[in-house]
């Protein structure tokens, strides 16, 4: 069974995580952070099957890439939450001499990290990579990726997307962050996705979607349906609806905290409207 | 000069193809992966005897690129292989993130390097190549001379930890080298001892080197010639040693002047051992179709070059004693 409150508390940790790392630092990306939240966390403490410990291969155990790097407040806060190291180095976030780059990285070996990401687009492949080298190697666990929607404006994803459909690459539930919004505005406006579904329907992929990509239960239904629909044949995407800065209400509704850092004020704000207050690092 | 001869001539591909096919009893990590080249590349034999671990990846090298990321990350030693352009120059930023900065086990390996694709013309021709992969930390860099030792390069590289770049060309040259040799990544091979000048060569051009010392020495020219078949990590040791015995060196190479071997070897020598230096490398250009032959001819790359290259540099050297 799913313990909901407790994967929203942790969710509500993370997103006062998410809007202090980038306070403290002035640098980084609040709005796709807070949007995924709920995501990561339902992925790291319900879906995903984990070993103890971290060792880059993920052999014996689900493994997961972040694509869209940029979102790495969420992910760095959902990783120390997880255990992966201590949260009280989520403060060095973007800082000198931290293993918390900007974008994620393996250089500064920091555990639950199997891959940089930041450049966009290349997720996708180190993903499809990974999920043939498991059926490779006999493994029965799931790769899982996540990616923006902006991001699928590179080429490479197609690239990607037609080898996994061609070569069965059914181990594999990739999900994008439909948000709707990129740096320069409205993904609709700066270059369309047009329908994503039909887009990779076409591309005989199963698609599942998540109307409220928000919404902790959704989610969690989502991400059971897509793994009972693994090993037949298909590779998996979920379109995760999610609203870029939710939890925030300043940051709702815009993508002009895409990439900006809340000043002292609008910190201790959204610090308020993050009703959970245990687990701060 | 040291007498090398040979009883035939083979492409450096082939060197690759059958190294792949001896890694699959080797080494059960060794993966390949392949945009649609398979024939150039001469993965056949791999793909018969391990077609398991052979992935098709069609005319997608960037997707090849990551794929290759994330095998390795499974443990797998993924080997990609198309031509030189699209294995660098079209993936630069894949091989950045994906495989140098995140410190993947991935052997990037390129057919059909420089001038002597021949034909096909500037659009294939990649002259820049090196300088792209040498410029990546932690990047290693090799460019052999000949099937045996692209063979042996290919079977050695799959026991080193570390993204490789492994470059290889079309033609077929001379085969001069052991064919049970042993490579060593880093350690430069001494061709022949001399002591008028040195000439490090890389690639085919070692055999160009070879044929303009036997020509330097009717002329009563020694000249020391050095393989060297990793550009990066340069073996700085044994090019010092011979620059300072011979007091000026001549660097070929079929490249770009720019960003290729001989600018390594400049660095090396304006940080560490002022000497005169003179390039036999393509002049900051882009090829142009015609046979291999012509093209090294036009481009300034043959034995001939080098011999006249060296007369530059020895005059040099002369003129700065």
């Amino acid at each position: 069974m799913h313990d909901i409150q407790k994967l929203k508390n942790i969710a509500s940790q993370v997103r006062r995580d998410i809007v202090r790392m980038v306070h403290a630092c002035q640098s980084g990306h609040p709005g796709g952070s807070l949007g995924c939240t709920d995501f990561l966390v339902a992925l790291y403490f319900d879906a995903m099957k984990r070993k103890e410990g971290f060792d880059m291969t993920g052999k014996g155990e689900d493994v997961f890439y972040l694509s869209n790097g940029h979102i790495s407040p969420v992910f760095y806060s959902v990783l120390a939450h997880a255990g992966y190291f201590d949260k009280s180095e989520l403060a060095t976030f973007r800082k000198l001499n931290s293993r918390l780059q900007g974008h994620p990285t393996t250089h500064e070996h920091l555990p639950g990290v199997r891959i940089a990401s930041g450049s966009l687009g290349q997720g996708l492949s180190v993903a499809v990579g990974h999920a043939v080298g498991k059926k490779l190697d006999k493994d029965p666990n799931l790769v899982f990726s996540l990616h923006g929607d902006g991001e699928l404006q590179e080429g490479q994803n197609w690239e990607a997307i037609m080898y996994a459909s061609h070569n069965r690459v059914d181990n594999l539930i990739a999900t994008v962050d439909y948000n709707g919004q990129q740096i320069d505005g409205p993904t609709s406006k700066v270059l369309s996705l047009g329908n994503l579904k039909t887009k990779f329907e076409a591309f005989d992929w199963k698609v599942l979607e998540v109307e409220n990509g928000n919404d902790m239960e959704e989610i969690l239904k989502v991400l059971d349906e897509a793994k009972s629909l693994t090993r037949k044949g298909q590779p998996i995407c979920i379109l995760l609806k999610t609203e870029m800065g939710y939890g925030v209400d300043y940051m709702m509704g815009t993508h002009a905290w895409h990439g900006k850092a809340p000043n002292d004020e609008q910190l201790q704000k959204a610090l308020d409207q993050l009703e959970e207050t245990l687990g701060d690092y | 000069m040291k007498k090398y001869t040979y009883t035939e001539k083979k492409d450096t591909r082939s060197g690759f193809g059958a190294g792949m096919a001896e890694l699959t009893d080797k080494n059960p990590d060794v993966v390949g992966l392949c945009a649609d080249l398979i024939g150039s590349l001469k993965f056949e034999k791999f793909i018969e005897k391990a077609p398991e671990r052979f992935f098709q990846i069609g005319i997608a090298e960037a997707n090849m690129i990551g794929m290759a990321a994330g095998l390795a990350t499974e443990g797998k030693i993924p080997f990609t292989g198309t031509f030189a352009n699209f294995s660098t120059g079209r993936v630069y930023d894949q091989i950045r993130q994906s495989v140098a900065y995140s410190g993947k086990n991935v052997k990037i390996c390129a057919s059909h390097a420089g001038l002597t694709l021949g034909e096909d013309g500037a659009t294939h021709q990649i002259l820049e190549d090196i300088g792209l992969m040498k410029m990546l930390p932690g990047m290693t860099v090799i460019n052999t001379c000949d099937y045996n030792q692209t063979k042996a390069a290919t079977i050695a590289i799959a026991d080193y930890e570390g993204p490789v770049y492994l470059r290889f060309g079309r033609p077929v040259i001379p085969v001069f080298t052991d064919e049970n040799q042993t490579f060593e990544i880093g350690k430069a091979w001494m061709v022949n001892e001399g002591k008028d000048v040195t000439i490090v060569a890389t690639g085919h051009l070692v055999w160009e080197a070879i044929k303009a010392g036997e020509i330097l020495k009717e002329q009563g020219i020694d000249a020391e010639i050095i393989n060297i078949h990793t550009i990066k990590p340069l073996d700085s040791e044994a090019i010092l040693s011979s620059v300072k015995k011979t007091g000026c060196v001549v660097t070929a190479e079929e490249h770009n002047r720019l960003g290729g071997l001989g600018d390594s070897v400049a660095q090396l020598l304006i940080t560490e051992y002022l000497a005169p230096q003179e390039y036999v490398a393509v002049n900051d250009s882009f090829g142009e179709s015609g046979t291999p032959d012509q093209l090294m001819e036009k481009y300034g790359l043959t034995a001939n070059d080098i011999v006249a290259a060296v007369k530059k540099v020895m005059s040099r050297k002369s003129e700065s004693l």
